[in-house]
């Protein structure tokens, strides 16, 4: 019991993690159609920046200023990289931040160096939130699953309550009316591209002292962001929440599973032994392959329900 | 109409003649210009890197598809080579030289089988789906040493059987330089081979699903399927790239199939220049530039690099094949003399800026990195200190100079290319 | 043809010229240094090549290779091993006779496989390959060579003397395995499984788990599992990110245990695991900086006097010393010679002597368990509360290492399977 209770809490803050991740990919991907492969990069330079901020004036003020900070810089490269190569359509523009992640990472050495930082948690969020049996949940845990349940909310009462909101959506469906209107279209956009910047700074800001801030994070959670925005269908903010507590939950569960096609097959009264064709194959237990089922997930999902869990289009 | 075009396309295929002919010699000769035992390597590897960007760019240029995980083809086809030559090695019959073949249909079979996912889409979904394969396969190669050799890889020796047949016994592979010729035979025969694909219905048709393929459905061909055969073709020629390379480094690691080779063929294609066949092929010899000379020069080629490429992408989108291509009408039209200064004066202004950009980049290198070494850097065979300022005026000094200066060319240059463009329209309308 | 012929022509007299200046005594002996130089592991690859810089200018100082300078030449392999193989052609080109790599398996296998395949190739031109890091067991076991020398204890060694000094642990009951699925982390659990149960047939191995390499964001999964498994001990080959996250996810989660860790003190780790460390993880390593005696306390302080890097690989000197004294003894800088030198020999380095046992050219060096304190100092100022015993910290993280016991050189000692070809001695 304990350890179903400790995995399921597990699985879903590391869901919310995930979700904490992608939310900006996947709204800078529904109002705009651009995947920005420089996601995770804008979450990189959230933890640097969260660093080199809390460094002299503390966790907190970092907290609301590193975001800020990354979402300006999303704002400038939308203004004058992305909107430069709008006209000359999807592929383009992906590729550009393609590079872009590339200049980011060498950036991060330059400034940072390479190895990793001591980017600590604040000292009154370190210690146990509560105790479940024997194994205590860390405070800092809760505080990361309190910020993406907000992050949610903030995102949809923006949306769907807000003057803003609505020009947006607006922006996305019919430009020219919303130009017509007297609104300027290529300003909201750049608004939602640093948006979902700043929400990936968010991300890293937290993510950065709770993992390991070093130059290398970007790449580390780089494409399994794209596998959630992916699986939970490309830009459903909704699909994107449930993709990815189902991938979290999944995971979690996997690894303990210690079961494989030798186990399987025993079961079925086949023996196999390590001579058997294949042998590496068979042994490789459910745990073993937990990190990648997200991967393989996506695969299935492209096959089976090519848009998503709860997208509205095949793009 | 069939016999007016070859009256009206003789001379071009004159210059075909002349193209391909040159190809070849220049093929021919290269080893004797560069002989030393790393050039004649880089060669071979450039060769390799040329089949696979145009494998690549067959997905990319000619049928619209993006894809992340390229490096899958060619990484299991190399894998599939390194195993039939190690077999070679303990005696089975099997002619080194034809190698590449099977890798070849190696990576034509991991085409049918993961281009059937993988070419259901197109557009985004398709480079997600290819992104998460070769992240799949990438994460397999380390977990089943028994096939992918664990970190090491697979090592074999090429020297093995009867290469040729067994007709030229003196032709053993022992030596870079027959290598070389391997991949230079197998290089022309691929660049023929692909290029006379995008002459067939297949090629014209996967153009046509590249540029709009709801109209292509409406006339009546599955755009599906079509993504589909050109995937596998693709992946065949990867496949043969994939095999050339394990003969040319007699190892076969992870790496092959991992996401960083993907991103590395993506990003020279796209450098080399996507709209035009042999585009990928400049890409190619760039490709060799930064890895070799740029990266044994500077520690910053990374960021070169990535400069280099996000400058590309939003002011050449067609690549370097596309600046060339654009000026043969004027060339044609015999009036390149007329905005050759203002070329030139771009270009001038153009390297006052790099020049700028790289004597910040190369302090700010030694600065962040070699800080315990002193601030004293050797630039050009000059001493500078890069704590000082003198150095840091002269980078603003030459940046706004080549910025203004640059402003000024490209003016002058948008001025000439319109009016003689403009008199090249009328001159073929009137 | 023709230019073939020539070309071996060539190659003749520059090998003759070589050999007649090998005789004179004012020549610098290159050494290769093929490492990551660029892209993410550029910082491992840059601290060890300032070691070898440092090492190098106390050998040319001290005159011990008896007359050649030695001079480290750096080339950047990118971290892969088929740029490795090309740094290591470049380094041909450029006359190096020697190189050196230690960063990955993958490049090092690369390497060795590729140096043996030119030597036969091109006896005249011989390369001799030193390796200061590479751990992989078949290095020095199904896929030795004669051209290849290891200066650093291989996976299965370091295993030997961790099991060896867990073996003395009375309290450990139950060991649980955690290691990055690829060849490396398969080693590792497999050695533990069967060394263990060599030793300690008491100890229960509660789990064994293999994770793909990187791919881990969250190991609080992982943990939980150890915890119902009720581990008090777990053995990791992890290293980087993939041993900080473990480290910090278990003290998340309260689970008390011990790690036995290969690569704790590496670069980086320390600060990336911070306090989570303390007391909990330990290393096998053969230095650290607070071993008792040590001789190297005035070497690593001008180390980091210089390059403001902690001192970390011991074996770079010993290599570079062991191979100073083989050219003087061999009165030559010529591959073979040096080979020849340098196999079966002993020799007094700054922990004890080492033998680099000719069967395997397999350095054979006793090494150290520690465990990561709070130190006395951190960075240059004292820390309340500090063992007194650790006098310096890592990374001025204020967390040292402290010995917890030194395993001599004949404990850890394997049997080989290597079946060495030697080339004829001249």
């Amino acid at each position: 019991m304990e350890f179903f209770l400790i995995s399921l809490l597990n699985g879903v803050s590391y869901g919310l993690l995930l979700f904490m991740l992608s939310s900006g990919l996947t709204l800078i991907f529904s109002m705009m159609g651009v995947l920005n492969f420089a996601h995770a990069s804008f979450y990189m330079l959230g933890a640097y920046f969260a660093y080199q901020i809390s460094v002299k004036f503390g966790f907190w003020p970092a907290l609301v200023i590193a975001p800020v900070v990354v979402g300006m810089v999303g704002a400038l490269v939308e203004r004058f990289m992305l909107r430069r190569v709008h006209k000359f359509g999807h592929v383009p523009e992906l590729l550009l931040t393609f590079g872009l992640a590339y200049l980011i990472e060498e950036f991060v050495h330059l400034i940072w160096g390479r190895s990793s930082l001591d980017y600590k948690i604040p000292p009154e969020m370190d210690g146990p939130l509560f105790t479940l049996y024997t194994t205590t949940f860390p405070m800092y845990r809760g505080f990361m699953m309190l910020v993406a349940v907000l992050m949610l909310l903030a995102i949809f009462l923006v949306l769907t309550r807000t003057r803003i909101g609505l020009v947006i959506q607006a922006s996305l469906t019919h430009p020219d009316t919303v130009e017509a209107l007297g609104h300027n279209v290529p300003r909201v956009f750049m608004l939602v591209f640093g948006g979902g910047c700043a929400l990936a700074g968010l991300a890293g800001v937290i993510g950065g002292n709770a993992f390991v801030t070093e130059p290398g994070m970007a790449a580390a959670v780089g494409s399994i962001v794209f596998v959630v925005a992916v699986v939970g269908g490309m830009g459903s903010l909704a699909g994107a929440f449930v993709a990815s507590l189902l991938i979290g939950v999944i995971q979690t569960f996997a690894v303990a599973m210690d079961y494989s096609f030798v186990t399987l097959f025993k079961s079925a009264g086949f023996v196999i032994t390590p001579d058997t064709f294949l042998y590496s194959l068979w042994k490789l237990t459910i745990a073993q392959t937990a990190p990648i089922l997200p991967y393989l997930f996506l695969v299935l999902i492209l096959i089976f329900r090519p848009r998503g869990l709860m997208g509205t289009r095949e793009g | 109409m069939s016999a007016m075009n070859a009256v009206t396309f003789k001379p071009v295929n004159l210059a075909r003649w002349i193209i391909w002919t040159g190809f070849a010699l220049l093929l021919l000769v290269l080893p004797q210009l560069f002989d030393k035992g790393f050039s004649l390597t880089l060669m071979c590897q450039i060769g390799t890197i040329m089949i696979f960007s145009l494998s690549f760019n067959m997905l990319l240029g000619q049928s619209g598809m993006l894809s992340f995980g390229h490096a899958v083809y060619a990484g299991l086809g190399a894998y599939f080579v390194i195993h039939l030559l190690n077999m070679i090695g303990k005696g089975l019959w099997f002619p080194v030289s034809m190698l590449p073949l099977v890798g070849g249909l190696a990576g034509a079979f991991f085409g049918v089988l993961f281009g059937y996912v993988t070419t259901k889409k197109s557009g985004t979904p398709f480079a997600m789906i290819t992104l998460g394969i070769g992240e799949l396969v990438f994460a397999m190669s380390l977990m089943f040493p028994g096939f992918f050799g664990g970190e090491g890889g697979v090592s074999s020796n090429r020297i093995a059987g009867e290469p040729l047949f067994g007709f030229i016994t003196s032709v053993t592979f022992g030596p870079q330089v027959q290598v070389y010729y391997l991949v230079a035979v197998w290089l022309f025969i691929c660049t023929a081979a692909m290029y006379a694909f995008t002459h067939t219905p297949l090629g014209r048709i996967a153009n046509a699903v590249r540029d709009n393929p709801e109209r292509v459905e409406f006339i009546g061909y599955e755009t599906q399927r079509v993504r589909y055969l050109v995937l596998i073709i693709s992946g065949f020629f990867a496949g043969v790239s994939g095999g050339l390379g394990a003969i040319n480094f007699e190892i076969v690691s992870s790496e092959n199939v991992s996401a960083i080779r993907s991103g590395t063929v993506l990003l020279f294609t796209f450098i080399g220049g996507v709209p035009f066949f042999f585009g990928p092929m400049i890409g190619a010899v760039i490709f060799g530039f930064f890895i070799v000379v740029l990266a044994t020069i500077t520690k910053a080629w990374l960021l070169y690099l990535g400069l280099f490429f996000v400058l590309m992408v939003m002011y050449a989108p067609g690549g370097i094949a596309t600046l060339i291509m654009m000026q043969f009408p004027i060339i044609r039209a015999g009036r390149f003399k007329e905005i050759f200064p203002s070329y030139c004066l771009a270009t001038g202004a153009g390297l006052t800026l790099l020049a700028a950009l790289i004597f910040a980049v190369e302090m700010i290198y030694h600065l962040s990195l070699e800080a315990a070494a002193g601030t004293s850097k050797a630039f050009f065979g000059m001493q500078i200190d890069v704590a000082s300022a003198p150095p840091w005026v002269v980078v603003v000094v030459l940046t706004v100079v080549g910025g203004v200066l640059l402003r000024q060319a490209m003016r002058g240059v948008s001025m000439h290319w319109d009016r003689i463009m403009g008199d090249i329209i009328r001159a073929q309308t009137t | 043809m023709k230019t073939l012929y020539f070309r071996a022509a060539t190659i003749a007299v520059s090998a003759l010229a070589a050999l007649a200046i090998g005789g004179a005594s004012a020549q610098t002996v290159k050494i290769g240094y093929i490492d990551p130089l660029s892209g993410p592991f550029a910082n491992v690859g840059e601290a060890g090549l300032k070691q070898f810089q440092f090492v190098i200018d106390d050998i040319n100082a001290r005159n011990l290779a008896g007359g050649p300078k030695l001079e480290i030449v750096p080339l950047d392999n990118k971290g892969t091993p088929q740029e490795s193989l090309n740094q290591l052609k470049v380094a041909i080109d450029r006359g190096m006779r020697f190189v050196t790599q230690g960063n990955g398996s993958g490049a090092a296998l690369a390497i060795s496989d590729a140096v043996a395949k030119h030597n036969e190739r091109n006896p005249t031109q011989t390369v001799l390959y030193l390796n200061y890091a590479a751990v992989d067991p078949d290095l020095t076991n199904s896929k030795c060579n004669f051209w290849h020398f290891r200066f650093d204890a291989n996976s299965d060694m370091k295993m030997e003397a961790m099991t060896s000094f867990i073996e003395k642990q009375k309290n450990i009951k139950k060991v649980y395995l955690i290691n990055q699925n690829y060849a490396f982390g398969q080693q590792v659990s497999r050695a533990a499984k069967e060394y263990l149960a060599r030793k300690r047939p008491d100890i229960q191995i509660v789990g064994d788990d293999l994770h793909p390499l990187g791919q881990v964001r969250d190991f609080a999964p992982y943990v939980a599992k150890m915890k119902a498994a009720g581990a008090d001990t777990v053995i990791t080959g992890n290293w980087g990110n993939d041993m900080s996250l473990l480290i910090k996810a278990a003290k998340d989660a309260a689970l008390n245990v011990d790690f036995y860790t290969y690569y704790a003190g590496g670069l980086g780790s320390p600060t990336a695991m911070g306090e989570a460390a303390a007391g909990k993880v330990k290393q096998i390593t053969e230095w650290h900086a607070n071993i008792s005696p040590n001789k190297t306390e005035k070497f690593a302080n001008d180390f980091e006097k210089k390059y403001k890097l902690d001192f970390y690989y011991l074996r770079v000197n010993t290599m570079m010393y062991m191979i100073a004294d083989a050219i003087k003894r061999a009165k030559s800088a010529d591959p073979l010679q040096v080979a020849y030198a340098l196999e079966g020999t002993k020799f007094m380095s700054d922990t004890g002597e080492v033998e680099m046992r000719a069967s395997d050219h397999q350095l054979i060096n006793p090494m150290y368990m520690s465990t990561i304190v709070k130190a006395a100092v951190k960075g240059d100022k004292p820390q309340a509360g500090g063992d007194k015993s650790v006098k310096y910290d890592q990374e001025d993280t204020g967390l040292g290492f402290k010995t917890d016991a030194r395993i001599e050189s004949f404990v850890l000692a394997q049997p080989t399977s290597c079946q060495m070809k030697r080339p004829p001695k001249s």
